[in-house]
């Protein structure tokens, strides 16, 4: 298995406040890695930082792209991240909301197609084949995560959970080798979380993409992921596979306390 | 349904703020050739029992507006299904273009040169319209100061055929192209601005152009204006000023078409859909691999391109222009084009330019209240149909097996 992201020392000020103190972490091919711990340990402002969103204070992050050289990515823009094939969802969901279902899938392959205003302005041969291109595989992606019947509904109208997949299928239209979920089942039922298991162990199986995910609902993350790292105040307190994490006292401790206190 | 108790109490509240607010310009009048003071008490009579009659109307449209909401879909919805309607079915909206085409060609025969003079007004105010659509509608960054690309297109053309010769044909896509560098040169330092900040820096641009334009005495010839610019011709053919007329009227009918027919195009591209992905969401925008700085500032060029077209056609019409033409005033204009007919809605803003330029001109007879019933009207919409008139039409994407089908079938 080969290394597709690595990170080492990662560290993340806020003025005075250190929201990440030298964490490092390694996400290898197929493999499904979960980032777990208490709410404000850090774990979305990781991904921030790898993701572009934030320059990281100091540390540094590199990306292996299949069939590529090394790319040291951190301090590049969001959108840079994402073309060299690094897509990711959001805790809080941000899809577009006045637009239809299809075109936010759509606005994935975005950094993948060409046409300048020219080219859309004329419409010639190779547009008309980009654009068709384009609609084929966000209508498959849609399929993937089962929400074709509402392709031309517009995104806000959709159910919870139906919102959360097409965040997923939207960030998948960016083909991307390593894909960044942000909480995806917070909010939603055991049945659409179960679903959910099904749809991120097939991405992994059948896309062979790499995942790395934040996720609070333990059941799912033990159910998937190779490897569990663990953070709390910033700092990275353990990492191992689901078994070896379950029986951590350190992380027993950060979820439930220190006995004295109690 | 009759208005209840506390709806009168309020009314008459109304009624009676109204009235003293009106005061000065409604009852106090100073003759100034018999030198002395008129006070028109009938008028505060008139202004409170209108207000209050109408402050009752009010609220029971909305007290029904409530409850439609909640039972069945009010008549805002209808008229979007409708017109989701009218823009899907090919039927429906083929006649509908192919008449109004018919009455643009045939208008200059069918009415009077003062006529057609103000449809070349009101046809400007819908190019300018899609431009600042696709800014402001489109890709969300408000523009207050969108006038100055007019300005800029305007003097361009002033500049080039009164010192340098150049005619209006050539002068045409040079006044647009300069329009979009000045949007480019312009979006650089506002690109990570939002908002309020937006606003106040944009409305800034707009009143810096023209203090520029009124001060730069030895280029842009001040306050003056530049006078003397040349019509556009035609192959050197002499023309009268009413065939001047009919000839702009049609090359801004085709200007439209063309303006109307590249922002469907864009619209409906990967361009177009960056632009309304930057208008929902720039955090989501940037991360599903978008450049914002390359999607703002082709928005900006995009929509300052058309402003400096319509900015040389304008100085071609009236052979001379000054600072004066380019206040704050119009700025505001374009914008309640856009916000009016509908966030980028091409149909709303066409409509609505027309709505906004033509009325006025019309209730010339009611002139003195032109703002007040503008200023109305806005109010009203932002209250009863905050989308504007034609709500945007999002595009039926089908799978590309099913349109192969349906094209065999």
């Amino acid at each position: 298995m080969e290394t597709l992201l690595q990170v080492n020392d990662l560290t993340m000020n806020f003025g005075g406040l250190r929201a990440i103190d030298h964490v490092s972490l390694e996400v290898r091919s197929g493999e499904i890695v979960a980032l777990i711990g208490p709410n404000g340990a850090g774990k979305t402002t990781f991904f921030n930082c790898i993701t572009g969103l934030y320059r990281p204070s100091a540390g540094e992050i590199r990306v292996f792209p299949p069939g590529q050289k090394e790319i040291r990515i951190d301090g590049f823009k969001p959108n840079r991240v994402t073309a060299i094939g690094m897509a990711r969802t959001f805790q809080n969901i941000r899809l577009f909301s006045a637009m239809t279902v299809i075109e936010n899938v759509m606005i994935g392959r975005h950094c993948r197609t060409s046409t300048n205003i020219l080219g859309a302005i004329l419409r010639g041969p190779r547009t008309r084949r980009q654009e068709l291109e384009t609609i084929d595989k966000s209508y498959a992606l849609l399929e993937k995560v089962g929400l074709t019947r509402y392709a031309n509904e517009l995104a806000r109208n959709l159910p919870y959970g139906a919102q959360r997949r097409l965040e997923i299928a939207r960030a998948l239209a960016t083909d991307p080798f390593l894909l960044l979920l942000d909480e995806p089942a917070a909010g939603m039922n055991p049945r659409e979380t179960k679903e959910l298991d099904d749809l991120i162990v097939q991405i992994r199986d059948r896309d062979g993409l790499a995942i790395l995910l934040i996720e609070h609902d333990m059941k799912l993350v033990m159910n998937i992921s190779d490897r569990i790292v663990v953070m709390e105040y910033g700092k990275r307190i353990a990492e191992g596979t689901p078994d070896a994490i379950r029986n951590d006292p350190k992380v027993i401790e950060a979820y439930l306390g220190d006995e004295t206190d109690a | 349904m009759l208005p209840g108790h506390r709806s009168i109490k309020t009314a008459l509240r109304t009624a009676l703020w109204f009235m003293f607010l009106t005061l000065p310009f409604m009852v106090v009048r100073v003759n100034t050739l018999k030198g002395e003071v008129e006070w028109r008490w009938q008028n505060m009579l008139w202004v409170g029992l209108a207000v209050f009659l109408l402050a009752i109307v009010w609220d029971i449209a909305l007290s029904n507006r409530h409850k439609r909401s909640d039972r069945k879909p009010s008549a805002s919805q209808t008229l979007s299904r409708l017109s989701q309607r009218v823009f899907h079915d090919k039927t429906v909206y083929l006649p509908i273009i192919a008449g109004v085409f018919c009455l643009a060609l045939l208008f200059p025969w069918l009415f009077n040169t003062y006529q057609v003079n103000i449809m070349v007004l009101a046809l400007m105010f819908v190019v300018l319209g899609l431009g600042l659509n696709i800014t402001v509608g489109l890709a969300g960054l408000l523009d207050l100061g969108y006038i100055a690309f007019f300005a800029v297109g305007a003097y361009t053309y002033a500049l080039l055929n009164t010192k340098f010769g150049v005619g209006f044909w050539f002068s045409l896509p040079i006044g647009g192209i300069v329009g979009a560098t000045f949007g480019i040169l312009l979006g650089f330092p506002i690109l990570r601005l939002r908002g309020d900040y937006l606003a106040i820096v944009t409305l800034g641009f707009g009143s810096i152009a023209k203090i520029v334009f009124e001060n730069w005495e030895e280029v842009f010839n001040g306050a003056k204006g530049i006078a003397g610019i040349g019509r556009p011709g035609l192959f050197n053919i002499e023309m009268s000023l009413e065939a001047t007329t009919t000839y702009i009227y049609y090359l801004m009918v085709a200007l439209v078409m063309f303006a109307a027919f590249m922002t469907n195009r864009l619209k409906e591209s990967r361009i177009g859909r960056a632009w309304l992905a930057l208008r929902e969401d720039e955090i989501a925008c940037v991360t599903m691999g978008i450049d914002m700085a390359r999607t703002k500032l082709s928005a900006y060029a995009f929509g300052a391109f058309w402003a400096g077209l319509v900015g040389v056609i304008f100085a071609a019409r009236n052979t001379y222009i000054n600072p004066n033409s380019f206040t704050f005033m119009e700025s505001a204009l374009v914008l309640s084009v856009v916000v009016l007919g509908g966030m980028g809605s091409i149909v709303g803003v066409m409509i609505a330019a027309m709505v906004l330029i033509l009325l006025p001109e019309y209730l010339r007879a009611v002139a003195e209240y032109r703002m007040l019933v503008f200023g109305a009207v806005m109010v009203l919409m932002m209250i009863f149909r905050p989308q504007g008139l034609v709500s945007n039409v999002h595009r039926y994407y089908r799978k590309h097996s099913e349109t192969d089908a349906a094209q065999k079938g």
